[in-house]
């Protein structure tokens, strides 16, 4: 019996390390089930919770161009989130169990939203730096060795980019305004630098599940090269914006032939992801509510489809 | 508890007239109009196709991956099926 399970093992790596995609009826060890459910409807959970701080602005928004994108983008996250708990549940979970988990603060979600949207800039550093760490985590999951979920992050990375250039048009248009609204620009850039560098993870170093995530390819970069590629994207961009990242040990390094930056505040990022974060009550509050609110139409719709389904087979 | 999650549905979409339909994914709802409509929202949001079809998932059957070896084995050598199997003299034009 041991033998036939390491067998299986040998192979289900040999698989991965083909680059052959697994599916859902294939055999796989149970760790990897695991870490993918976490994975996934972590990632799903994000999407959904993700929709609030921009949420809060869709009837703020200061023009109704500004208010049709921003609704088209909130959209599109609920989609994100969809396509990502379907790839979920082909492992075996429900939609249900994942929902209670996000509700029961059992299960996490990116600390990013835990952070409040204060004004209209802050939509152009979401959309800016926020989706575009969002992108740097994601594009290499188009790859990943689990085939429903690189089949919804290919569809997930061609509806981002959108979001990402109408994040940096706010910031253009802002920067290009009053000295006042260029400030607001900065203003929002000093607060969202430094939890978006937090969302690539702890350091590699107190990552320890890093490495079987590598080896399964569920993972293709590890946490402090992505926030280093993200970096050496993001300050260019600022600088072209006429705006300052708010770390002043940034500086080209001409050796590693990338920029040098500056600790993230981890204990700040472990605070948030305990829970006490500035918005973590808000943002699970909203969605309980929503959710509980939301009961008497799920159980509507389904005792309507009965009915129906009942009158036409008499 | 009664039933609370809705069915799940799997969705094949058109991209356009012409091309066949392909599995796009899966979604809840209570009922085929509803998992329609879910589809458009979820799937075609950027003018990706034309018509959709749902399937609830339950009546979806698969081949079993354990036994595709076996399963599929009955094409596996026969490479006379494939036109380059066969040698055409050069000054043969038109086949
Ligand atoms: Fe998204
Ligand atoms: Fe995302
Ligand atoms: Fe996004």
């Amino acid at each position: 019996m041991e033998t036939v399970e390491i067998n299986l093992e040998e192979q289900f790596q040999a698989r991965i390390d083909a680059d052959i995609r697994i599916e859902p009826k294939d055999w796989m060890p149970d760790a990897y089930r695991k870490t993918l459910i976490r994975q996934i409807s972590q990632h799903a959970h994000s999407e959904l919770v993700g929709m609030l701080p921009e949420g809060n602005w869709i009837t703020r928004a200061p023009s109704l161009k500004r208010k049709s994108i921003l609704l088209s983008k909130v959209q599109d996250e609920a989609g994100h989130g969809l396509y990502l708990y379907s790839a979920a549940e082909t492992l075996g979970t429900t939609r249900d169990q994942m929902l209670a988990d996000l509700h029961s603060g059992k299960a996490k979600y990116s600390s990013i939203f835990n952070y409040p949207t204060l004004s209209w800039a802050d939509m152009g550093c979401v959309g800016w730096l926020v989706d575009g760490a969002a992108i740097l985590n994601q594009v290499p999951l188009c790859r990943t060795s689990y085939g429903p979920y690189a089949r919804a992050m290919v569809r997930v990375c061609k509806e981002e980019s959108f979001h990402q250039r109408q994040g940096f048009e706010i910031m253009q248009t802002l920067c290009a305004g009053a000295p006042v609204q260029k400030e607001m620009a900065q203003e929002a850039l000093n607060r969202w630098w430094w939890p978006t560098l937090m969302m690539f993870g702890p350091k590699d170093a107190d990552s320890p599940n890093t490495a079987q995530s590598m080896n399964w390819r569920i993972k293709r970069f590890t946490n402090d090269e992505l926030r280093q590629k993200f970096v050496d994207m993001m300050v260019p961009q600022a600088e072209f914006l006429g705006l300052t990242v708010p770390d002043p040990t940034v500086k080209w390094n001409e050796e590693r032939q990338a920029y040098d930056f500056g600790e993230v505040n981890w204990e700040e990022f472990w605070n948030v992801v305990k829970g006490n974060g500035m918005c973590n009550q808000d943002r699970l509050g909203a969605r309980v509510k929503a959710h509980e609110e939301g009961a008497w139409v799920r159980e509507a719709a389904l005792a309507h489809a009965k009915k129906r389904a009942q009158k036409a087979a008499a | 508890m009664t039933q609370s999650e809705w069915p799940l549905w799997e969705v094949f979409i058109r991209s356009k007239q012409g091309l066949d339909h392909k599995h796009v994914g899966s979604l809840h709802a209570a009922d085929a109009t509803m998992a329609i409509q879910n589809a458009r929202d979820v799937y075609t949001r950027r003018m990706e196709g034309v018509s959709i079809w749902v399937v609830e998932s339950k009546h979806v059957h698969a081949s079993n991956p354990d036994d595709a070896e076996a399963f599929f084995d009955p094409a596996n050598d026969k490479v006379y099926r494939h036109p380059t199997f066969y040698d055409v003299p050069d000054s043969i034009k038109h086949m």
